[in-house]
């Protein structure tokens, strides 16, 4: 799994079948002191996550596993939404 | 298998049914001398391993999945063993 800040939203309404009703999200992956790394990915959301939000996601196999319909070719999908990241002891 | 050290912990409140229960650490992948390599990482924690600990991860679903018990859980990466010593 890996940090993630939701930066935006991506309207589609041609998509494949498996991916109706699910909403997906701009996404700037963050490391362990919420530090931008990487460019922007787009996820599917699982858990209503909204702009600003900071969230967790998993790519591969398991991205698809976190929808409810699981023959979906999704490769990163939001598993949930972090209230807080800390560092140390 | 990954040898990884336990730096931090992330708090969620709203996530996926199967994460409930579970608590989330945060790892940074280590070498064999224990010094950092590479991007950290969430890992699911199993053994209550805590900060500073080194430990043992998996990255991989189905060993997390058979571990988990639940065939269908969307969990990749897992810590799975405290280590005490490397030699």
């Amino acid at each position: 799994m890996k940090l993630g800040k939701v930066i935006g939203n991506v309207v589609c309404t041609q998509k494949v079948e498996s991916f109706q009703d699910i909403k997906l999200l701009l996404l700037q992956p963050l490391n362990e002191k919420l530090e931008e790394i990487g460019d922007p990915v787009v996820a599917c959301d699982t858990v209503q996550a909204g702009i600003n939000d900071i969230v967790f996601y998993e790519g591969g196999r398991e991205a698809a596993l976190g929808l409810k319909n699981w023959f979906n070719p999704s490769d990163l999908t939001i598993m949930g939404i972090v209230d807080q990241v800390n560092i140390g002891e | 298998m990954i040898l990884g050290k336990v730096i931090g912990n992330v708090v969620s409140t709203i996530k996926l049914p199967v994460y409930q229960g579970y608590k989330i650490l945060i790892v940074q992948p280590v070498n064999d001398r224990e010094e950092s390599q590479g991007e950290s990482v969430l890992a699911l924690d199993t053994v209550q391993a805590g900060v500073g600990d080194t430990v043992l991860v998996i990255d991989e679903g189905n060993s997390s999945r058979l571990i988990m018990n639940n065939s269908t859980a969307p969990v990749r990466t897992m810590i799975v063993g405290i280590v005490d010593a490397i030699k």
